[in-house]
């Protein structure tokens, strides 16, 4: 039996089983596709993923304490913070070394800052310390760091540097979450410091009013321009194409003239005795605002995926549904509606992915009620550069639109949706 | 082997045209009409002098600190000059990232001779920062509210005082000033405000201050925004900086009037970013020398109604370039306007901005 087997294995013209010169052939086959995409993928993860990875890393790097004051956290190892004592001689000796160095390379006021984030003051204790460390020569250098700054002798301050020593840290993580750690171990924040969790749940909740209100004006427009012949809808197709064309800062500032209390709206409402000039509507610099405003600018994101999708469904189901008896309402709901859900689907993941992220619109015309916590992501990145908390709030966001993605797929499913 | 030769040639043509032609410099500010005054009083006459500088304006001082620390970073710094305002000078200087300067050798001396380290003076507030003008943030107000009764707001109090002043206001989106003000007008002196505002009562006090007026704010985050407001009737009262009330007084012809009280005076600088190769570095400062010197920093004020930062320079402030008008009485420096002036404290904010910052916003988000 198995002498036939043998025997009856195919070669090629040279003997070789053909499985295995098939197998050959593709292999060379999926090498030159892989050259041949091979610089769009270096490129891709040059400048995409690897920047990304190295963002999303940052949120739990915590290496500038060890980095800057590598015998410090030495010594710290054997310091218990509950004993309630501030360390011994040995560790003030260690940290004069470690600051000495530091001063030199001018990274000891980094490290300050990066402490400042969990413990007010630590910054100009360590811009203060720096100063005076040149000029400690002889031990006992415990005095003479008390003398510099009281700071010193206080067990917070050794406490926070402990909690931080090591490489990496959930520090980012708990503040995004509006969590910290304390000697009692893992707490809330004091009411009048949270607010992270406030934000992500505000932005939850306005990028999916804003997908739903794109959705319910779109599906008309988009139904109206597949409908209607191919000359009239080319030109209202202009219409959603024009203002998509159009700069998102002109069109945002457009809102602010159209919608402030001084505004053209108000205007013209207090004109004709609507509302009284007393009792301007607000309608900017709030969530209602943002609303506005962005629904207006991702409303194309959601016609053109929709028309696109309405465009192929044949006018001759509907035609058939009726010659059967159907109401026009049931063979809408019954015939068209559904075969044009992969539209909606995609339009509305579109519309909402882009919302969850946006930060100009509502910087412009939020207020305070109105912005997102991407605004607070560019803020630490570009003001106040606590770049491990915008990286940590970062990742939290990332993670939420894959949870929420997940979540569609089990519910809609991806395949559903059609972009074209 | 003629393409060869065409190509090595057109290449060699390339290479000296570039070193021949302009060097590039490119120098960070602010934008807009402050931009405008550095580009027509520094950027300009000195291009003309050295026409193989080549100096590109960049408008990216609001994130100054953050792109300078990402090219450090990266090893590839990108920017010649930088202007910042003097705390982010400060927060460079500390982290090594901007070059120190001597004053008397990298600067020009006075006309009549004083070295510049006494001519600029006090407003050295850190090695590495070269100051040019001293700008204040302050409030403008418009003159035809109906509502006040003919009352004009003369000290910061107006703010809030919803009774007399009825209208919106218009604040920055931050604490720093906020919280100040907040506490003057509660009664605590100027020496103490720091201190009181150290405490956890002293926050509150002052958060429950500026909740009086919470709900007739507008918060800012741009400059220009106030102006704006002020223009559209939306506010009638806001904080700004003062050269962009100039602009909308005096140029647009706004009704709005400055209320210089309490104004919070804040320098404006350049500094150097360390790292820089040599021939650039001394490309630059051959520039810093003369776009800080006495008749320079004089003829900025001739665009914009920011005080220049060299004792020299006052004397030399003339008459604004279109408009024709004395510039003098329209600094924030001048006497008049300066009556009571409020300085922030840069050292203390630098400790308490993280955590200020995240109660203020959770206290606005509320």
């Amino acid at each position: 039996m198995s002498e036939t087997a043998t025997e009856q294995v195919l070669t090629t013209k040279d003997g070789r089983p053909l499985k295995a010169s098939l197998a050959r052939a593709l292999r060379r086959e999926k090498l030159r596709a892989l050259v041949l995409i091979a610089p769009l993928l270096i490129f891709v993860l040059l400048t995409f993923v690897a920047p990304i990875a190295d963002m999303l890393f940052r949120s739990v790097e915590n290496s500038i304490v060890e980095d800057t004051l590598p015998q410090t956290v030495n010594a710290l190892q054997d310091w218990d913070p509950s004993s309630g004592q501030v360390p011994g001689e040995p560790v003030f000796a260690a940290l004069a070394a470690d600051l000495k160095v530091a001063v030199d390379l001018k990274t000891h006021t980094r490290l300050g800052s990066r402490l400042n984030y969990e413990k007010t003051g630590i910054s100009s204790l360590f811009r203060k310390t720096g100063r005076r460390v040149k000029k400690m020569t002889e031990p006992p250098y415990k005095e003479q760091f008390l003398k510099a700054d009281k700071k010193w002798g206080q067990v917070d301050t050794w406490q926070t540097l402990k909690q931080f020593s090591p490489r990496y840290t959930d520090g980012y993580f708990l503040s995004s979450l509006d969590a910290e750690r304390t000697a009692e171990g893992l707490q809330m924040k004091s009411e009048d410091e949270q607010i992270y969790l406030l934000l992500f749940g505000r932005t939850l909740m306005l990028s999916i009013a804003i997908t739903v209100s794109c959705l319910l004006l779109g599906y008309p427009i988009a139904f109206l321009l597949a409908q209607l012949p191919l000359r009239t809808s080319n030109l209202l197709m202009i219409l959603v194409l024009l203002p998509f064309w159009t700069s998102l800062l002109v069109r945002t500032s457009a809102w602010k003239v159209l919608l402030q209390q001084q505004g053209v709206i108000n205007d013209f409402l207090v004109w004709i005795g609507l509302i009284s000039d007393a009792n301007r509507l607000v309608m900017i610099n709030n969530q209602t605002g943002t609303i506005i405003a962005m629904t207006h600018i991702l409303l194309p994101f959601m016609i053109l995926p929709l028309y696109s999708v309405m465009k192929t469904i044949s006018p001759t189901y509907v035609r058939a549904a009726k010659s059967l008896g159907a109401t026009d309402w049931t063979a809408f709901w019954r015939v068209y509606f559904p075969q044009s859900v992969p539209g909606i689907g995609a339009g509305a993941v579109l519309v909402f992915i882009l919302a969850i992220g946006y930060y100009i619109t509502p910087e412009l015309v939020g207020g305070t009620s109105g912005i997102f916590i991407s605004n607070r992501i560019a803020y630490h990145i570009s003001s106040s550069l606590n770049w491990g908390l915008a990286a940590a709030l970062g990742t939290l966001l990332l993670a939420a639109v894959m949870i929420l993605f997940i979540v569609y797929d089990k519910i809609v499913g991806i395949d559903n949706v059609k972009l074209g | 082997m003629k393409l060869k030769s065409t190509i090595l040639a057109g290449t060699a043509v390339a290479l000296l045209g570039s070193s021949a032609f302009a060097a590039d410099m490119t120098i960070v500010s602010w934008g807009g009409a402050y931009s405008a005054s550095q580009n027509n009083a520094y950027h300009k006459p000195y291009m003309e002098m050295n026409p193989d500088v080549n100096i590109i304006n960049d408008e990216s001082s609001a994130e100054a600190v953050a792109k300078l620390r990402a090219m450090n970073e990266a090893g590839n710094i990108t920017w010649d000059l930088v202007d910042v305002v003097a705390s982010d000078a400060i927060r460079l200087c500390d982290e090594g990232l901007a070059l120190e300067i001597n004053p008397d050798t990298d600067l020009a001396a006075a006309p009549d001779g004083t070295p510049a380290s006494e001519d600029f003076g006090d407003l050295l507030v850190s090695e590495c920062f070269i100051p040019q003008i001293v700008y204040s943030t302050t409030f403008g107000y418009r003159s035809d509210v109906a509502e006040w009764n003919g009352k004009e707001p003369d000290d910061i109090c107006a703010v809030f005082d919803l009774e007399t002043f009825p209208g919106k206001r218009s604040l920055e989106k931050r604490p720093i000033n906020n919280l100040e003000w907040a506490l003057l007008c509660d009664g605590v002196a100027k020496e103490d405000v720091y201190d009181v505002l150290e405490t956890e009562e002293g926050l509150d006090r002052a958060l429950a201050k500026l909740d009086t007026i919470k709900d007739q704010v507008i918060w800012w985050s741009a400059g220009a925004e106030t102006p704006q407001l002020l223009a559209d009737k939306e506010v009638v009262i806001g904080s700004t900086y003062n050269g962009r009330l100039f602009a909308l007084i005096e140029e647009q012809k706004q009704p709005v009037k400055m209320l210089w009280d309490a104004q919070v005076f804040d320098l404006d600088g350049w500094i150097v970013p360390a790292g820089l190769p040599d021939d650039r570095k001394a490309a630059v400062m051959e520039y810093v020398k003369f776009a800080t010197d006495t008749q320079r920093l004089a003829d900025q004020a001739k665009y914009i109604s920011y005080g220049p930062a060299r004792a020299s320079s006052a004397p030399l402030v003339g008459k604004h370039a279109d408009l024709g008008i004395d510039m003098a009485p329209h600094m924030p420096t001048d006497p008049n306007n300066a009556k009571n002036t409020f300085l922030y404290n840069y050292e203390w904010w630098a400790d308490y901005r993280d955590d200020l910052d995240a109660k203020f916003q959770a206290w606005l988000a509320k």
